[in-house]
């Protein structure tokens, strides 16, 4: 048994457990908000680690990896960003307990929406 | 040893997607349900990069690609909806 | 023209180079249908993404920084990422959420775009909405409401690299 391998499998591992983590605050955080902190981002430390554990399990594809790695760590802030905003937009409330909104405070002299980009 | 180790951590990213699911069928608004979409695909890239090097077949790492490509379009026109309508 | 020309060939080579990784074989066949298609896509966004930054990566120190802002970035993502599992998995839940304001220094677009994906990266901050100067940040432990304080917390470590990365 080669060292890479045992390397590799225990790198996945951790990764692993970022992902199961991320599923899990997605269960039990309380509100949209609180649920993407924990989920949409503990998972790309999971997608980060668990892709590189398996690029150095089986090296020969570690390029193709590390361009499915890039494209994850691009897209997710971007996608995360496009829901909370949207969220916002259409009115998802923020759980009991929260201490400010600031956006909405700023959004009600207004009169509702102001323009989108 | 290596292999097993492997397994164990598929299969505990299996139970992320078990719980991401939970969270798509339960979730209260349809904003919730498009963040536990989100979530299930960012394990399912994972797990299937890893079917790619358990089976030793190369063609599960495009099919990882065009699932991330094709979730995350899905992701913001789903958040654009939300936005603006359709 | 001259320079947009400039910023479509080098979006086209970069667009090859992503080809020839995917498809993996150097059949001539594959080269010539990926340049091709490089082209078209590079053509049609106008080289989009490598439009501002030519100037921007030739100066050695902005090399230095950006490598120096991937290090620092990849270690503020492991350290919240530690914080965000903590309270995932203690039973109580300890949260304290809210939306609060900062203000960047930050002129130029594509260094509002990096920092505003850098703060939705780290978890316990998240960007809701940008609107000229002022980002909207969900932050998942509010310590501060005062914009001034906020901005230092969660912006000001990635800003002193980004303000010479691109200005």
């Amino acid at each position: 048994m080669a060292a890479h391998h045992l390397a590799g499998a225990l790198l996945t591992l951790l990764g692993a457990l970022f992902l199961f983590l991320g599923a899990l605050g997605i269960v039990r955080m309380p509100d949209l908000y609180n649920r993407m902190q924990a989920g949409t981002k503990a998972t790309t430390l999971g997608n980060i680690l668990t892709l590189a554990g398996l690029a150095l399990y089986h090296p020969s594809w570690a390029l193709k990896i590390g361009v499915i790695a890039l494209f994850v760590l691009v897209t997710n802030p971007l996608s995360s960003h496009a829901l909370a905003r949207a969220a916002h937009g259409a009115g998802v409330p923020l759980t009991e307990g929260s201490v400010s909104d600031a956006l909405a405070e700023d959004l009600s002299p207004e009169g509702g929406e102001a323009v989108e980009s | 040893m290596a292999d097993v180790i492997l397994e164990l951590a598929l299969v505990l990213a299996g139970i992320g997607v078990l719980l991401a699911s939970y969270r798509l069928l339960k979730g209260p608004c349809p904003p919730s349900r498009a963040v536990a979409l989100d979530v299930l695909t960012l394990i399912t890239i994972p797990l299937l990069v890893g079917a790619a090097v358990m089976t030793g077949r190369a063609i599960y790492l495009d099919v990882a690609l065009v699932y991330g490509l094709l979730s995350f379009l899905g992701v913001v026109s789903l958040a654009r909806y939300f936005e603006k309508g359709v | 023209m001259d320079r947009r020309w400039r910023s479509i060939s080098i979006a086209t080579l970069f667009y090859w180079a992503l080809w020839l990784v995917l498809v993996q074989s150097f059949d001539p066949q594959e080269m010539i249908a990926g340049a091709v298609v490089a082209f078209f896509v590079a053509f049609l966004s106008k080289g989009e993404p490598f439009t501002t930054p030519i100037n921007c990566l030739l100066a050695p120190k902005r090399i230095l920084y950006s490598i120096i802002y991937v290090f620092y970035l990849f270690f503020a993502i492991v350290r919240s990422n530690l914080d965000v599992a903590r309270r995932v998995v203690s039973p109580s839940l300890p949260i304290n959420p809210g939306i609060v304001k900062i203000k960047t220094r930050l002129k130029s677009p594509l260094g509002k775009m990096i920092l505003a994906n850098s703060i939705t990266l780290t978890p316990g901050t998240l960007t809701v909405d940008v609107r000229g100067d002022d980002f909207y940040i969900h932050w998942i432990d509010v310590e501060t409401k005062d914009v001034q304080a906020a901005t230092e917390k969660i912006a000001a470590g990635f800003e002193k690299y980004l303000e010479v990365i691109c200005g």
